[in-house]
């Protein structure tokens, strides 16, 4: 038995300890936001944070995850009730086919938890190991600025703002 | 009482200083105490003192003929001036990267013909001078970050070459951040004596004869890195190319002690030194990345004699003949990658742990049989597991090969977020004793989290991180 502890849950499962987490995650937990892009660490579609850092689901077997503190991308927000970085890919409307989109939050969510004022620099180098193919890197760009401020102001106020925020 | 005179005797070609202890006669000992430091005192100030050479007014491109600049820049990439003359998203030869230093941080200079911040000024003698000893035009002595130890070896043929190359460049008015030096060491006249030591001029004709000698010894200052340095930072010639430090990275052995599970040949090296990888030795990363991204354009001759000096000085057979068979099957075109699981994974007794990481975080790459220089290094030909201490393994499992920017080359994803100190010691534990004949490392615990903790630091620079020298010298 493997035990992972995700977006807040508790899991005991029954897989083997060398699987990688991103199969964890999609095949027995049903957690399927991170993507099988290469399976080498090499795209950053299967990004999810493990105590606070990006890490690639794909090369990091569950034996070494047990005790850490896994976040998806399910567990920043839902359809209803969007986080921050969530409200604001949408509101750029930074995905085209979307399937490097998860991986690309999920690193820029542990960008912004240790900086939460980054420069275009730090966002560009940040997110230098997550690939997009069709080419919405300045929107994505844009919307990881727009998730930064959202997150300034929603840590300003003791009830987050709801609604549009143009 | 008990005084003793103890005289520092210098072996300067063993760069060694020895002791000798006497008890001479009270009297004796005051008088010449007294004398000694009055002579010492105007001996060292007539030593230290260097004139400043006149300025000049920036020389033209049209005062060099085309063929002088075009074999500058050729030996300024062997020189790999660019390498420490560049900030990480600087412009070429204006320096400002920070080298650390045991004894402090020292900034690299501008050395684009800029009038004011760079070299603009200097005059070609002043330009040989600080090539051969060490001085710059205004005559302050410069630390040996600037590897005149080596260069001093260089022709005056050569050093007008690069003169003329540098002088050509596109000058930049960017100033260099003052140096950050433990005390007394920010006072240059110092280095006069640290030069009195351990600097012996050059050129040495005798090595003039020998290309690929002339060049790693000189110019491409091989040793800077792949030699070990004395307390003082002075290169040991006793041991010299038997493995040094390079920015946090262990620079291995390039003699007869290198630690290369397959011998090198010349045939070997040259590949690896002009592609920046050989199937069965691995891939240049770390502070050697730079230098191979310069060493991939130059004269092939010139990469060539390089790599036969170095074999000769690895002492193996460089004859087809003698050269051993792979001790990993190298893919060739072809072979088609293995999917690696757990059962392709040798088991050690003891090393379950290490094991069990590496077989689930490393063998997808690591055993997949997929060719260099995009497949991961089988580790049993690989020089890090075999070398004397982890270090390089260290870096590469925390921060990963990072990808270079607009260019094809070998990547890996870091696992510092991943894998804690304990489950790295575990792998590496099991890496040397599954893939290498060597007996365990000793302190690797200590040595993870110090560079975890980024107590030493280790530049894991791909080679865009240094705009390259144009290869076209005319542009």
């Amino acid at each position: 038995m493997v035990n992972l502890k995700v977006n807040g849950q508790q899991h005991s499962l029954d897989i083997d300890p060398e699987t990688p987490l991103l199969y964890a995650l999609r095949d027995e937990l049903g957690l399927n936001a991170a993507k099988y892009g290469c399976g080498l660490g090499q795209c950053g579609s299967c990004t999810v944070v493990v105590d606070g850092e990006a890490v690639f689901s794909c090369v990091s077997p569950v034996l070494l995850l047990e005790g850490r503190e896994i976040t998806t991308l399910e567990g920043l927000g839902t359809a209803d009730a969007p986080g921050a970085l969530q409200r604001a890919f949408i509101e750029e409307q930074a995905a085209q086919c979307g399937y490097c989109i998860p991986g690309m939050m999920m690193r820029a969510q542990a960008l912004l938890r240790a900086n939460p004022n980054p420069t275009d620099d730090e966002i560009r180098s940040s997110l230098q190991t997550n690939l997009c193919r069709c080419g919405t890197h300045m929107r994505i760009l844009k919307a990881v600025r727009r998730a930064a401020g959202l997150m300034q102001r929603a840590d300003a106020s003791p009830t987050p703002a709801t609604g549009a925020v143009r | 009482m008990l005084f003793f005179a103890v005289g520092l005797r210098l072996d300067r070609r063993r760069n060694m200083l020895r002791a000798e202890v006497t008890v001479p006669r009270l009297k004796t000992l005051l008088l010449g105490a007294a004398g000694a430091i009055v002579l010492a005192g105007a001996g060292f100030a007539a030593l230290a003192w260097k004139p400043a050479l006149d300025p000049v007014t920036p020389p033209t491109r049209e005062s060099f003929p085309p063929e002088l600049i075009r074999r500058g820049a050729e030996l300024a990439a062997i020189g790999d001036c660019n390498t420490c003359h560049t900030a990480p998203g600087g412009k070429v030869f204006a320096g400002g990267l920070a080298l650390p230093t045991p004894f402090g941080t020292v900034y690299s200079t501008n050395i684009t013909p800029d009038p004011e911040a760079g070299i603009g000024r200097w005059s070609e003698a002043a330009f040989q001078r600080a090539m051969r000893e060490g001085v710059d035009r205004e005559g302050s002595h410069l630390y040996p970050a600037f590897p005149y130890d080596h260069f001093t070896l260089v022709t005056e043929a050569d050093n007008r070459a690069i003169y003329a190359y540098l002088m050509t460049r596109e000058p930049v008015r960017a100033e260099t951040p003052a140096n950050e030096l433990v005390f007394p060491l920010g006072f240059r006249p110092l280095l006069a004596g640290w030069k009195l030591l351990f600097l012996e001029e050059g050129p040495r004709p005798e090595l003039e004869a020998d290309h690929g000698a002339y060049l790693a010894e000189g110019l491409g200052h091989c040793g800077a890195c792949h030699s070990p340095r004395n307390a003082l930072g002075a290169v040991q010639h006793d041991h010299a190319l038997s493995g040094g430090e390079a920015e946090g990275w262990y620079a291995y052995a390039v003699n007869q002690s290198s630690p290369a599970p397959q011998p090198w040949t010349e045939e070997s090296l040259f590949h690896y030194l002009r592609h920046g990888w050989e199937a069965s030795h691995g891939i240049a990363r770390g502070p050697m990345a730079p230098v191979v991204a310069n060493l991939a354009w130059v004269p092939e001759e010139d990469v060539r004699a390089i790599a036969g000096y170095v074999a000769r000085k690895m002492g193996h057979g460089v004859t087809p003949a003698t050269v051993p068979a792979p001790i990993i099957p190298v893919p060739g075109p072809g072979t088609s990658p293995t999917m690696a699981d757990s059962q392709a994974v040798p088991p050690v007794p003891g090393q379950d742990a290490g094991r069990a990481v590496y077989a689930s975080a490393c063998a997808s790459c690591h055993e997949a049989g997929r060719p260099l220089p995009f497949g991961g290094m089988h580790l049993k030909g690989s020089t890090a597991p075999h070398g004397p201490n982890p270090r390089n393994l260290i870096n590469v499992v925390l921060d990963g090969l990072p990808a270079a920017e607009g260019e094809r080359a070998p990547i890996m994803p870091g696992f510092r977020a991943v894998l804690t100190d304990q489950q790295i010691v575990e792998l590496l534990g099991y890496i040397r004793a599954a893939f290498t004949d060597q007996q365990p490392w000793t302190g690797v615990e200590a040595l993870v989290r110090e560079v975890r903790r980024g107590h030493t630091t280790s530049a894991s620079r791909p080679t865009d991180a240094v705009q390259s020298a144009p290869a076209d010298p005319t542009q």
